[in-house]
């Protein structure tokens, strides 16, 4: 059967030279970096070559670059070590209502805490405004948490505004940016974006599972949530993944951004046109969203109907985000879309190896789809 | 220190003449239960049952786990065995009982002598045994009408058993001693209950799921497996028959008042079960209806889909709220997987407003008009078997 893998915002391929390195440093080149014999030296030496190109790319110092597990792990290190660390100087958090899980979840736990959260609402699939914020930041708060990048439907939100707000309101807030979906689709430079904490993560660029990091500004103080050893300055101890983060730099120092997104604005301008042309589509990613990531709900058939028509016709997409397995998304909800537009959403993420043949596919087995699901007959 | 796990048995104790078979079959049972724990020798007394491992190496914590959820078991203790004298009731004791009575601060204990010939008398034996406890661990005190503790000694035909408090058994009768079910199963929280209840009054379980791909998915279908496996843990094995549903829902969807589509589903479900209990030896289905819980579990809904099944259909959870449900399927472990969200075959082509007064006449109209008889003879022929065990 035919493979048209387009569910890259869940995960995407570890490319060739990630995983062949990954193996080296399993199976040549195992040290540990915390060894003193010059075995572990050269452990620790791939240690800050990987540091050194991960800072590269987000235009930071070496020494602002802390591995983490993951995405969600840099998350909850932002935004819960912050808080507590800021804790003195105020109580409030304001986030927006269409971050990822682990950030919503962190600033509940937070909540829990005793902190008081605000959260953001969009005032439409196209977006914030921008008065929101300024309403929400006051000089009580400590936190102000905003993704680049929507997992859902690709929206960009106005992260860029943000720290004038902080000043002009005198907050003693530290900003912290959720960039999982941006970094490497997108040029990203810490310093314009003016932020204090940022996460990435590996998996989504053709990197391995299991490894991301997180930006923490240099003089900015965050508490660490696990504690051992003195590993990435002791905010993140436990003995490095090597091979993660070793296969991480690799897939990262691959990226051109730039050119990949030539490519994907190309084909997904030609996804919305073919998608134009089928009646009962509506597309829920606005045009200026991110190209990686299109939304769109085939009215009257459940996502999750036809994500698995799609997937007996080798075409793999996601019903919302991969991280809720069939729940119903908090995204769209909070983007204010109807009931049956939720019920019904599908999102389609690209990557740099994905091609027409791909989107052909998908076009057609919708295009079945639409015709042979319909929940009411026709 | 040799140790046992003696079962003592409910309700079967009770059975006249059909005493034997009950024993039987829960042997049989508890034999099964403890597959791949080692070799067991089973020995049946005075309603009770004594398992013996025949390794020392048997895992005796894993033995009492599994033992745990046989039904037919009132109670269940493990015990030292001991040689008939009071030399070794006496040394082994102390040792044996050493966790138990460390953890107390009151005991007592009783003596159950079935074997006359044993030189002392039951309120001998106690005393015996307690001095020397009390002795052993000066922080006991002794309790006779509350104790934290209950040392029993047994002596019986072969042996004398020592043992601490005995826990409560999976109660109920042996799994096969009252026939054979069929269990529709969906995936929800119900109806895993409802085959775990049924179980339990002694019938041996068949399964019955409606598969529609591409509505519904593989996952769906693996979680189904799941559920069937932990209710397995005290049914015993399943047989798992997957019914091809898609076409017959496409149709109900094509050539059926919406309105009801539901209860002429449940109707369709209701026949195929039918033929395939039939298929299996089961003389009756069960599901894991609530009486008013949804739409096609009204009353009238429930007379509709008992006309289509022509054979007893046991309906365990119908008096039940679902607070009730949930906490018997917290206490089999099923909840945890019953809430992963896959669409089931119920949940998809659900109407706006489905009619809960349906009347009989015009349901059955409906059927006739689209004529399901032909895809159901396909579904039926084209059902997948697996063994849940």
């Amino acid at each position: 059967m035919s493979f048209h893998y387009l569910d890259n915002s869940a995960t995407t391929r570890v490319s060739d030279a990630a995983a062949k390195k990954a193996l080296e440093l399993m199976m040549v080149n195992f040290g540990n970096p915390s060894s003193l014999h010059s075995f572990g030296f050269q452990a620790e030496k791939e240690l800050d070559s990987a540091r050194e190109i991960i800072a590269e790319l987000m235009g930071a110092k070496t020494e602002e670059i802390y591995f983490t597990s993951g995405g969600t792990e840099a998350n909850n290190l932002a935004v819960i070590g912050a808080a507590q660390a800021k804790k003195r100087r105020g109580n409030k958090i304001v986030t927006t209502a269409i971050e990822h899980s682990s950030v919503l979840d962190g600033v509940k736990h937070l909540e829990d805490c005793g902190f008081e959260v605000e959260y953001v609402y969009p005032k439409d699939i196209n977006g914030f405004d921008i008065e929101d914020f300024e309403r929400a930041v006051d000089e009580n708060t400590v936190l102000v948490s905003c993704m680049l990048v929507n997992n859902e439907t690709g929206l960009k939100l106005p992260s860029d505004k943000i720290p004038g707000i902080i000043k002009r309101k005198n907050a003693p807030a530290l900003f912290h940016i959720d960039a999982v979906q941006a970094f490497g689709k997108e040029n990203i430079s810490v310093n314009s974006l003016k932020c204090d904490l940022m996460s990435i993560s590996s998996h989504k660029i053709h990197g391995p599972k299991g490894v991301g990091a997180l930006y923490v500004k240099k003089g900015v103080r965050i508490l660490p949530r696990a504690f051992g050893g003195k590993q990435e300055s002791a905010l993140r101890p436990g003995t490095e993944a090597m091979p993660l983060i070793g296969a991480f730099a690799q897939a990262a120092e691959e990226i051109n951004a730039l050119k990949s997104l030539e490519w994907i604005k190309e084909l997904n301008l030609y996804f919305r046109q073919k998608l134009g042309e089928l009646s009962n589509i509506i597309i829920n990613s606005p045009l200026e969203a991110s190209p990686y990531i299109l939304n769109f709900s085939a009215l009257g058939i459940r996502s999750e109907t036809m994500l698995h028509h799609l997937s007996s016709k080798g075409v793999y997409v996601s019903s919302g985000s991969a991280c809720s397995k069939g729940g119903k998304s908090h995204v769209l909800t909070a983007l204010g879309l109807d009931e049956n537009v939720i019920d019904s959403a599908i999102r389609v993420s690209f990557s740099k190896h994905s091609t027409y043949e791909d989107v052909d596919a998908l076009i057609e087995a919708l295009e079945q789809g639409l015709n042979t699901l319909q929940r009411k007959k026709k | 220190m040799k140790e046992v796990v003696l079962i003592k048995l409910g309700e079967i104790a009770l059975k006249g003449l059909n005493r034997r078979t009950f024993e039987d079959v829960l042997k049989k049972n508890i034999k099964k239960a403890l597959y791949g724990l080692g070799y067991f020798k089973l020995s049946i007394a005075q309603s009770t049952i004594c398992v013996t491992p025949e390794s020392p190496d048997t895992d005796m914590d894993k033995v009492e786990d599994a033992i745990s959820r046989v039904f037919g078991i009132v109670s269940y203790c493990r015990a030292a065995v001991c040689e008939k004298t009071m030399e070794d009731i006496c040394e082994k004791a102390p040792d044996y009982l050493c966790e138990a009575l460390n953890e107390a601060k009151t005991f007592k204990v009783e003596a159950k002598r079935s074997d006359k010939k044993f030189p002392l008398k039951s309120p001998e034996i106690s005393r015996e045994l307690g001095g020397l406890l009390l002795s052993k661990f000066p922080h006991l005190k002794v309790d006779v009408h509350n104790p934290q503790v209950k040392v029993t000694v047994e002596v019986r035909d072969f042996a004398a058993y020592i043992h601490a408090d005995s826990k409560k058994g999976a109660g109920g009768i042996p799994v096969g001693t009252g026939g054979n079910g069929c269990i529709l199963i969906s995936g929800g929280i119900d109806s895993p209950v409802a085959a775990y209840m049924m179980a339990k009054r002694g019938l041996k379980l068949t399964a019955v799921h409606f598969a529609s791909p591409p509505y519904t998915s593989e996952r769906a279908l693996e979680k189904v497996k799941k559920l069937l496996k932990l209710v397995s843990r005290y049914s015993g094995s399943i047989t798992m028959v997957t019914v091809p549903f898609t076409k017959l829902q496409e149709k109900i969807r094509d050539d059926c008042p919406e309105e009801l589509f539901t209860i002429i589903m449940r109707r369709l479900m209701m026949q195929i079960s039918r033929q395939i209990a039939a298929e299996y030896d089961c003389t009756a289905l069960i599901t894991g209806e609530s009486l008013g819980q949804v739409a096609s579990q009204t009353i009238h809904a429930i007379a509709c889909t008992d006309e289509a099944a022509e054979m007893p259909v046991f309906r365990p959870l119908i008096g039940m709220d679902k607070e009730e449900i949930i906490a018997i399927s917290r206490k089999i472990d099923t909840f945890e997987t019953s809430i992963e969200p896959y669409e089931d075959c119920c949940t998809i082509f659900t109407p706006k407003h489905p009619r809960t007064r349906p009347v009989l006449k015009f349901v059955k109209y409906a059927e006739e008009e689209a004529d399901f008889s032909e895809l159901l003879e396909e579904a039926v022929k084209n059902c997948e078997v697996t063994e849940i065990r």
